[in-house]
Formats: C-alpha cells, structure tokens, sequence
C-alpha cells in the first residue's frame, strides 16, 4: 500500500486563479519523491497542501493510510523544513528542535533522549545552546532538519531547502540530506527548482508546469524518454536542442536541409512536420556526418567544452557538449552527426513525445 | 559621510552645543529656582546661579507638601500607579487586537481595523463629556481604574504592534502550526519574544503618555488621596491668596520629572532598537 496517496487534487484560489489541476500520484514508503518545475509552477502549492498549510479545493490526500484533507498540520504526522529555515530567532538550537515534542506533551527525558540523538546524527552537539543568529547558513539548515527528525514523522517535507546555501556547501547539503533520508528511510517529497538537484537525489520525479504534472517517473526514465517536449527541454544541462523537421519516405527517414538522416526506427505520425530533439551530449564531431553546425560561441571548461552554434544556413540554435578541449573560432563551420536512436520527436502542436 | 576638516568639526559642534543649551536652559532654571527660597525668586533680575536652599526645599516638600495638597510621595506614588496601569493597559489591549487583526480571517476584518483608525480622531480631549459620565455611572470616580481605563484603547500602540507582526515571516507561523502550536501558544511562545523589543519601545512612549496625563486626572478625581504629580503641580500655582512658592513648585517639577527619565534611560538602547530594527 502506498504512505502518500494523492487523489486528483486541485487547488483554486479565491480569485478564481487554478495553481494545480488535478495531480495524483501513490508515493511508496521510504521514497524519496522530488517535486521539480521552473518557478510558479504550483510545486509549493502542492507540498503545502500536503503539509496542510493550505486548503485543498478538491481531491484526496491520506498519510500512512489516513485521509488527511481536514486535519490541522500538526495531526498529519509531517515535518517540514522550510527554504529560509523559519528557525525560532529567539529559542536556543535545542528548543528550537525541541518545541513540537514539548508541544506534544512528550516527557522530558524523551525529548532530551531524541534531540540529543538528533544533534548527534546532524554533528549540532556543541552548537545545542546557540541562538539562530550566531549560526551559518549550513548549521541553521541542519538545526531545521534536525527540528524534522526529532518528531519521527511518517513524512518529511523539504520547500527549496538548499536555495539559501551557496554552491559549495549545496552539493554537500545534498549528500547529508540523501544519507540521511536513506538512513532514516522516512518517505520525503522534496520541492526544488534546481533540476541537477532534483536528479541526483530523487527515486522519482514530478515534473510540474502551470499546475499540471507533466511527467512522473525515475530520473533515468525522464531523460531517456522525456514524454513532453518541456520534460524534455527541463531536463539535462545545457538544455536538449530542438529542431522542426520533415518527415519523408513514409516515416523512415527525416529531411534536414539538404541532408536525410535514416531513422533506426519507422516514425508514423499524422503530421509531416515534427519536433526533433537530441542532447548536446549525444552530437559526435564527424567528418561525414549530415549537419553543418556554424560555431558562434566556445566555452572550453577543462575538461569539456560547450559549443554554441546555429544549424548551418539558420537561426536555429543548436548546442553541444564534447568532453574534451576543442579549437573551434567563431564562425568555422563544423560537421556533426547524432546517433539515431538518441533521437526525440514531437508534435509540433500538442508537444507530446510520438516515438 | 565624513569628513575630518576642523573648521566644519567646529561648525558642527557649535552647533549642537546651541541646540542643547536651548533645551537644556529650561531645565536649568527649574535647578536654580528649586535652590533660592521663594522671596530672592520674586525679585528681578532672577538669580541665574545655584543658591543654598536646595536641600531645605526638598526636605521641605518631601516631607509636608505644598499648601494644601497630599504629601509628594502619595502622589508621586499615585502617578506611577496611573502610568504604569496605562503603560501595561494599553500593550496588553494592542497586542491582541493587532494579534486578531494581523493573523485572523473574521468577517468584517477590514471595518474593525478601520473603525480602530477612526479612534485617533477621538482623544479623550474631544470625548470627556459622554467618558466622564461612563465613568461616573460605572462608580469609578477617585480611583485608579476611572484613572486610567478610558485612556487604555489605543490605535497607535495597534498600528505599531500590526507593523511589527507583518514583518514576522510567515514561515514562523507555519512552522509552529506543524510544531503543534495553537493561536495562544504561537501568540506567547514565538510572537511576544520575537517582537518584544517594540514592546519595550512601547513601553517607553506610552509610560510617559501616561505620566504626564493631565486634563483627564484633573476632571475625574476630586478626592485628594488621588491627586497625581503633575496635576498637582498646577494647582499649587494656582493656591489662591498667596504668592504661588515658586521654589517648592520648581522643585516638585524636578521629582516629577525624574521617573520618565529613568525610564528612558533605562530602556534607551532596546527602544532605539525597536524603532529602528528590520531583520527578525
């Protein structure tokens, strides 16, 4: 049985204005479950909807096999770590991580019992009596994390939690919070809008856009075959390219200027015009190969380099991604090809995946 | 900006020293007539130096009071009940309507907060009548509740403590709401801490606010026990028949002004915070 069940849920504001239409989605125990889209996109709506800080217009939530829908947050049995903390200014670290378990009348040795263990798992154990104030940006991140873990939620609930951290310290803030989450194996739904943080640290992803789930599924399935052309476009860095493109000889081959590329499989579609997309990872330099790439921009990163280019003759612009140094100057004109199977199409209309 | 040119320094400074002599040249004289006795002050020109009597006018008016009135201590003591009383009063009232106000959705929100705005049309100046008899018919002449109850409501102490709640982050509250914190628990747990150094500002203001009512004590205490400092003050120079004692008078506004400036002085570091203080 699922821990978080979402039931075609909806939220509308007084004014009228609809932020998520109808998402479902079982969510398994222990899953952790990144909630990703650019900004307005309804993923905080939807967290606190489930957090229960804001009302759910219609559909179902349960928790651990309990509907949810009407229950203050405090009765959902979820913990929340929110994007600038909201840490208790005036309360030490330990009160502020001890403050839901008094509130719940929880004896004082069991408070002091879980705190402690908290502390211990965090590596807060010398900063127990500080105030907010005289903490860094990653200790007040993980005194809110540990105010989560000391109530033994049935779910966590993490709102951009690293958006405060600079660089450095995100990529590090992402493995603790993983390891943790593992180690803990407390079911967690995770909002963000950074996709690289989304794919290393989610079991699954929603793709969310204009309040609507655009593709639920494992990293891997989401970059291998993105199911809109916005998933598409979302996820991967730098962004998938997309080309609008013929298809010719009944569906087994496409026209690209002047040059074919033979499909690996047969495409069948109503239209004859389609979207075509291929990462910037998956163009190989080939001396033969069927596209003409006029170089406007390198960017040589050490290790790799990232080609800014348009398709020969247009404006279309195409990046790609080498991982090794090249010398392109601006303006030379490169030959590419890209493996077939690696292809991607879409409606032009409808913007939905076709092969 | 700054600068470090000695003729702009000296500018700058002269002029300082002028605006302090200004305010400070009052309060001199007040030093000056609380130390002559009361026939060198009816003399011209009026002294300008310390004279020799200071500590026999304090004793003097500590112990048996001027003419007629109560002894000082009961009314120094009288008016530190009504400030006080006034002070807390008015906090107490503030902070829950600004509570209500700021962080619950009731019908009518918006008419009741206008209706708090309206009130700073009506100071008790321009309602004294229809207060006095309120107060008369609730039995509440002569005593500190008659005092001080129709100066409590207060929509600027309101509007202050709104201000202050705004700028709580929200997270605050959905953070307590999921740390199973009800409205009175958040209200005493994480709101009054947060904003406690406008409270303290507060405080400040509205204790002298207090201190220094006048007209209101004047028209709703008749008996002496409840006379207050500074309503007393005019009524001595008022004593009928006599010349009033200007160094007794003098030296009364001296004592009379001591408790406010405790008061500031005490608080004056975390009031100049809560006036000025942004981050939460």
């Amino acid at each position: 049985m699922s821990h978080i069940q979402i039931k075609n849920i909806e939220k509308v504001y007084p004014n009228g204005y609809k932020a998520i239409h109808g998402i479902s989605v079982d969510i398994e125990e222990g899953e952790f479950i990144v909630l990703v889209g650019p900004s307005g996109c309804g993923k905080s709506t939807l967290l606190r909807m489930v957090a229960g800080l804001e009302t759910i217009t219609s559909g179902e939530v349960s928790i651990a096999g309990r509907k949810v829908n009407d229950l203050e947050p405090s009765q959902r049995d979820i913990a929340m770590v929110f994007q600038n903390y909201a840490l208790y200014p005036h309360m030490t670290v330990y009160k502020n991580m001890a403050y839901g378990l008094k509130n719940l009348k929880t004896p004082r040795d069991e408070i002091d019992r879980r705190v402690s263990e908290a502390a211990k798992l965090l590596e807060l154990e010398e900063l127990m009596q500080r105030k907010p104030k005289q903490l860094s940006g990653g200790q007040r991140q993980r005194v809110a994390m540990g105010r989560a873990i000391v109530r033994k939620p049935a779910a966590f609930l993490f709102d951009e939690p690293l958006s405060n951290l600079d660089a450095k310290l995100r990529v590090q803030m992402r493995l603790v919070i993983k390891n943790l989450q593992t180690r803990l194996g407390t079911t967690t739904l995770y909002v963000t809008h950074d996709q690289v943080e989304a794919m290393t640290m989610a079991d699954r992803l929603i793709i969310l856009k204009d309040g609507i789930a655009e593709q639920i599924g494992t990293p891997m399935t989401l970059y291998d075959k993105p199911q809109t052309r916005f998933v598409a476009g979302f996820i991967g860095s730098p962004a998938m390219n997309f080309i609008d493109v013929e298809l010719t000889d009944n569906g087994s081959s496409i026209k690209l200027g002047k040059n074919k590329i033979t499909l690996s499989e047969k495409l069948k579609h109503t239209a004859n015009i389609v979207t075509m997309g291929f990462r910037p990872e998956h163009i190989k330099l080939d001396e033969n190969g069927p596209i003409g790439l006029k170089v406007l921009l390198t960017e040589n990163l050490g290790a790799e380099s990232v080609i800014h280019a348009a398709l020969a003759g247009t404006d279309s612009p195409i990046t790609i991604r080498l991982n090794k140094r090249i010398n392109a100057k601006n303006g030379d004109i490169l030959k590419v090809s890209v493996e077939p199977k690696k292809l991607h199409f879409f409606d032009t209309q409808t913007n939905l995946r076709i092969n | 900006m700054i600068e470090n040119r000695p003729v702009s320094t000296f500018i700058s400074h002269a002029i300082l020293i002028a605006g302090i002599a200004i305010v400070i040249f009052p309060i001199w004289i007040t030093i000056v007539a609380a130390s002559h006795d009361a026939a060198r002050l009816l003399q011209v020109p009026l002294p300008l130096g310390l004279g020799d009597q200071f500590f026999d006018n304090l004793k003097y008016v500590l112990g048996k009071g001027v003419g007629d009135s109560a002894p000082l201590g009961l009314m120094l003591f009288n008016s530190l009940i009504m400030a006080l009383m006034i002070a807390f009063g008015k906090i107490a009232i503030s902070l829950l309507s600004a509570y209500a106000i700021v962080y619950f959705d009731f019908r009518f929100r918006m008419f009741f907060f206008w209706m708090i705005f309206i009130t700073l049309m009506l100071p008790v100046e321009v309602r004294i009548i229809p207060t006095y008899a309120v107060v008369a018919d609730l039995g509440m002449l002569d005593s500190y509740w008659g005092l001080t109850i129709p100066l409590i409501a207060s929509a600027t102490a309101t509007f202050m403590f709104r201000q202050t709640f705004l700028s709580v982050p929200d997270e605050l509250l959905e953070a307590a709401r999921i740390d199973g914190a009800g409205p009175m628990r958040f209200f005493f747990d994480i709101l009054l801490p947060v904003s406690r150094t406008s409270i303290a500002a507060m405080f400040v203001i509205l204790f002298i606010y207090g201190w220094n009512q006048y007209l209101w004590p004047l028209i709703v205490t008749t008996d002496k026990s409840m006379v207050t400092i500074v309503m007393s003050i005019k009524g001595m120079m008022e004593a009928l028949e006599e010349t009033p004692q200007w160094d007794y008078i003098m030296m009364t506004s001296l004592l009379a002004m001591i408790p406010p400036v405790i008061v500031v002085i005490l608080m004056q570091k975390i009031f100049v915070k809560g006036l000025t203080e942004t981050e939460k």
